[in-house]
């Protein structure tokens, strides 16, 4: 049986409290001297006459029952014959986005809850931006009250659609919509009669499921060390949770101080393990004597460990007192509570229209992107790729408050101490689908040199071996990302500067990427190289000589540049900087296919390229 | 690959009972010899293994548990390698406090509230591990992992920290203290499911057998021993019950079962209609009456 973490989203008026109440009844959660203190107290104070009041059920603190308000975070629990459920119920006002956070960062799944009769609203933007943000990536709208508008379909098709296209906006990228009353039971168990047009899954059925997110799983092996144990002179073992990524007796790891060792040991109080996975608390043993103290990271030894002191983050603000720039506060991450300063704060965020406003603090319940200054550098990873190395928590010093919480986003460029090594696992997942290596192939070289020939037969080559690919040609680009711009040297440098990022971004995304760039100076072609992870880019230089290349002159362009029709023309009047350590060179005695068959096997092979790919020294 | 839910249950326990030992001068594990108490003495040698649990357990005795909980507190404490601390309310002891007499929620103010944070000063702990699961009790379902108390052990449910991720803020001011609840996210079937799972020993008083009861406020209480008052004329009936829930034994209500195995126990739980602290006799005095009690000081 396994476990999933879920959070509902809507206010008192949306039906939340009687939808929660509807699912631990239909579970059989609520017992019969429940169900009587219930009835007693819904006569009372009940909302629903006669009838039951499922939300006194969940307002646990009788503040809140008194006010029929709920305040706090409530965690409740059923469970059905194929799955246990954790929900955090959380009040949906906006002065409880603290709760509505704590609630949701540690949810798999969302239940957003709309109102039939009222549609997406302000609270509803509200709750789905909390959702993404807190990165919960699957949602479930449920329609709510669809007895009160008849059970009509072109209610729910409208709101469904309005939803979606505000979703997209905001990248929530799965969601499921469904129809339901929770008062009446209809599609949470089952149908009921009353919504016929409605094909898709009863509630109950698509919480039972829904894929537990194993992503984490793909990823390479982390754990943070939490205790050292030490019973004895004998035993020195390292006890932490695994928080992404498995682990197999007799792996290789590393600290984030660069030593490396071998797992001897996965020891548990039932006997040692072969492998343990994600979200396991384990205790490992190292062959080597090496210093590690509680904090540190310890990763699978082929990964790298991204390291800074300085960083953008998004904070959420949950003290009376506001945040302000300058002031320097605890921040506990992972293991480790450091001193950390807020440095400018770029925005904070209308959280009901997702403007960005100019704000020189928070205060309680905003949010807000700053920059934060470390006191000592520390492994990390972005919160978007891991909730337990990028997630933090800050505190206030005198109170000792939890006082906010924030997610680093990245490392700042200028961060000292900086062993920059960009991690994104979610390339090598998306990669991995494709079952091919991403990578840019950058073809440079005079115009009429051949780029576009050459990364034309390399790209049909590439598509019959079925591997997915993208050329981005310097003439067809021109016409449209980049038609403003012009042939001068600051043009060509963002003309190049813009292609780099784009190519990065599909590469990201897990193509095999073909840039054909005149792309003349060296500077960018660098810059375009530092995107990209170390063995994805490959610079393929093709090395025609001018005269050969004018003599070609296929566009006619070499003969305007000579007769002064065209300015700033590569070779002619604007200058050429020739690769220094290309890792492919193409020269003008080798065939067509020569050439493409030569890079291709050059891009497939990368990684027995370190020696040659030297030339930049980004890292 | 995918971890089950009682190993995902098992590892956050682990992580939490590790967070407190790392963070925290001087824990203690409150055993209150139940069936949750057994799973978080499990859960802690799992923590800290090969290392014993680095922190005493302490009972905070009323001296009116079941015979056969005593017996279970020698044993356990013995078979962990673990101190056992045992708190006896002097105040309460000299003046005789009982259930019979006082009522329940006199005896259970003075026994148990007072008694612990009698113990918690003694000792100077400042952080004590309790077997509460959100499941049981609404004002419970609201209760943090790691709950704060005042240097006079009270509770302020209107300011508790938020808990995020995995991520507990464990820091305070002298005199303070945290109750730690690393079964929070436990339900009662989860709870025996584990105990089924890890065969882990419990009081035989979970299981089925003939035992002499009488009936009390609608409630059958077992004649545990002699200080039960017995009305004129009245004779103990026998009866097959069994236990859910256990405490003070003439505040715990027995249930009629036939279950004289975990397995059959488990399958009682899935089809059972009532909560399992209906047989607790001191939550029934008003719907608010936990939290009363635990902004007090009570776990």
């Amino acid at each position: 049986m396994s476990l999933l973490r879920f959070i509902t989203c809507g206010s008192v008026d949306d039906g939340k409290s009687t939808l929660i109440g509807r699912l631990l009844y239909e579970s059989k959660m609520i017992f019969e001297d429940q169900l009587a203190a219930l009835e007693r107290d819904s006569k009372k104070v009940g909302t629903r006459g006669n009838e039951i009041d499922y939300a006194l059920l969940l307002d646990g603190l009788q503040a809140e029952r008194e006010q029929g308000i709920t305040i706090d975070v409530a965690y409740r629990f059923f469970s059905t014959d194929r799955r246990k459920f954790i929900v955090a119920d959380t009040p949906g006002h906006e002065q409880y986005t603290r709760n509505m956070v704590t609630g949701a960062s540690t949810a798999d799944l969302a239940i957003i809850l709309i109102d039939a009769r009222k549609g997406v609203l302000v609270q509803t933007r509200r709750h789905s931006y909390l959702v993404s943000l807190l990165g919960i990536r699957r949602v479930v709208l449920a329609i709510n009250k669809l007895d009160l508008v008849g059970y009509a379909p072109e209610v729910f098709a409208r709101i469904e659609a309005d939803y979606r296209a505000f979703a997209a906006q905001i990248g929530l990228p799965d969601i499921v919509c469904i129809p339901i009353s929770a008062v009446h039971g209809d599609n949470i168990i089952e149908p009921r009669g009353n919504t016929p047009w409605y094909q898709g899954p009863m509630l109950m059925e698509h919480l039972e499921t829904v894929p537990v997110d194993d992503d984490l799983q793909a990823q390479p092996f982390r754990m943070p060390v939490q205790w050292v144990n030490r019973p004895n002179l004998d035993f020195r073992g390292f006890a932490g949770t695994i928080v992404s990524g498995s682990l197999h007796q007799g792996d290789l790891i590393k600290t984030q101080s660069g030593h490396e060792s071998r797992v001897l040991r996965i020891v548990t109080a039932d006997g040692d393990l072969q492998k343990a996975n994600v979200n396991q608390a384990i205790t490992i043993t190292l062959a080597d004597e090496i210093d590690i103290s509680r904090g540190d990271l310890l990763v699978a030894s082929d990964s790298k460990i991204a390291i800074a002191d300085q960083f953008e983050a998004m904070i959420v603000w949950m003290s009376a007192e506001p945040m302000l720039r300058g002031r320097s506060y605890l921040m506990k991450i992972g293991y480790k509570t450091i001193n950390v300063t807020v440095s400018p704060l770029k925005y904070k965020v209308n959280i009901n229209t997702l403007e960005h406003l100019a704000a020189d603090k928070l205060e309680l319940n905003e949010i807000g992107a700053c920059e934060l200054e470390l006191d000592q550098a520390i492994a990390f990873e972005p919160y978007t790729v891991n909730r337990d190395l990028g997630g933090f928590i800050l505190i206030d010093r005198m109170t000792n408050d939890t006082i906010g919480a924030g997610q680093l986003i990245f490392a700042l460029r200028r961060s000292q101490n900086v062993h920059w090594q960009e991690v994104d696992v979610n390339r090598h997942v998306r990669a991995k689908n494709k079952n091919q290596k991403p990578c840019v192939i950058w073809f440079t070289g005079l115009s009429g040199a051949g780029k576009s020939t050459i990364a034309n037969l390399v790209e049909k080559k590439l598509h019959l071996q079925g591997k997915h690919t993208y050329l981005l040609d310097g003439d067809n680009i021109r016409h449209g990302l980049n038609k403003d711009l012009g042939f001068t040297a600051e043009d060509r440098v963002e003309n190049v500067r813009r292609v780099a990022e784009v190519a990065a971004l599909m590469a990201d995304a897990g193509l095999i990427v073909l840039v054909s760039f005149i792309s003349p100076f060296r500077s960018e072609r660098r810059m375009a190289r530092s995107l990209l992870p170390k063995d994805e880019f490959i610079e393929v230089f093709i090395d025609v000589p001018l005269n050969i290349a004018e003599a070609r002159d296929p566009k006619g362009l070499y003969k305007k540049a000579r007769n002064g029709e065209l300015k700033n023309f590569t070779g002619i009047d604007s200058p050429y900087e020739r690769p220094e350590a290309a890792e492919v060179v193409i020269i003008d005695t080798d065939t067509l296919e020569e050439a493409a068959e030569r890079i291709i096997k050059v891009s497939q092979h990368t990684e027995n390229l370190h020696g040659k790919a030297q030339s930049s020294s980004k890292h | 690959m995918h971890l089950s839910h009682l190993q995902r249950l098992e590892a956050e326990s682990i992580h939490i009972f590790r967070e407190v030992v790392a963070e925290v001068e001087k824990p203690v594990m409150l055993y209150s010899i139940g069936k949750d108490s057994s799973v978080m003495l499990h859960l802690a040698k799992k923590a800290f293994y090969p290392a014993p649990p680095p922190f005493p357990l302490l009972h905070v005795d009323t001296t009116w548990k079941f015979r056969d909980m005593y017996a279970m507190r020698t044993q356990m404490a013995a078979e962990m390698g673990m101190e056992l601390l045992v708190h006896v309310n002097p105040e309460a002891q000299a003046a005789g406090i009982n259930p019979f007499d006082h009522g329940s929620a006199v005896h259970t103010n003075v026994w148990k509230t007072q008694g612990l944070i009698q113990a918690l000063d003694k000792f100077r702990f400042d952080a004590a591990f309790g077997g509460a699961r959100r499941d049981e009790e609404k004002s419970r379902a609201k209760e943090r992992v790691f709950s704060f108390r005042s240097a006079q052990h009270r509770w302020d449910p209107k300011n508790q920290r938020p808990e995020l991720w995995r991520l507990y803020n464990t820091r305070k001011h002298l005199g303070e203290s945290i109750r730690v609840f690393p079964l929070s996210n436990w339900t009662e079937l989860d709870v025996w499911q584990y105990i089924y799972q890890e065969n882990i020993p419990i009081v035989p008083l979970y299981f089925t057998k003939i035992r002499p009861v009488v009936v009390r406020e609608g409630g059958l209480i077992m004649v545990d021993d002699e200080r039960m008052p017995l009305k004129p004329g009245e004779i103990p009936m026998q009866k097959k019950v069994r236990f859910r829930t256990l405490g003070c034994y003439p505040l715990t209500a027995a249930i009629e079962s036939e279950a004289t195995t975990l397995s059959e126990i488990i399958q009682e739980m899935q089809l059972t209609t009532t909560s399992e602290r209906q047989g607790r006799m001191i939550d029934n005095d008003s719907s608010g009456s936990m939290e009363k009690k635990k902004q007090e000081g009570y776990f």
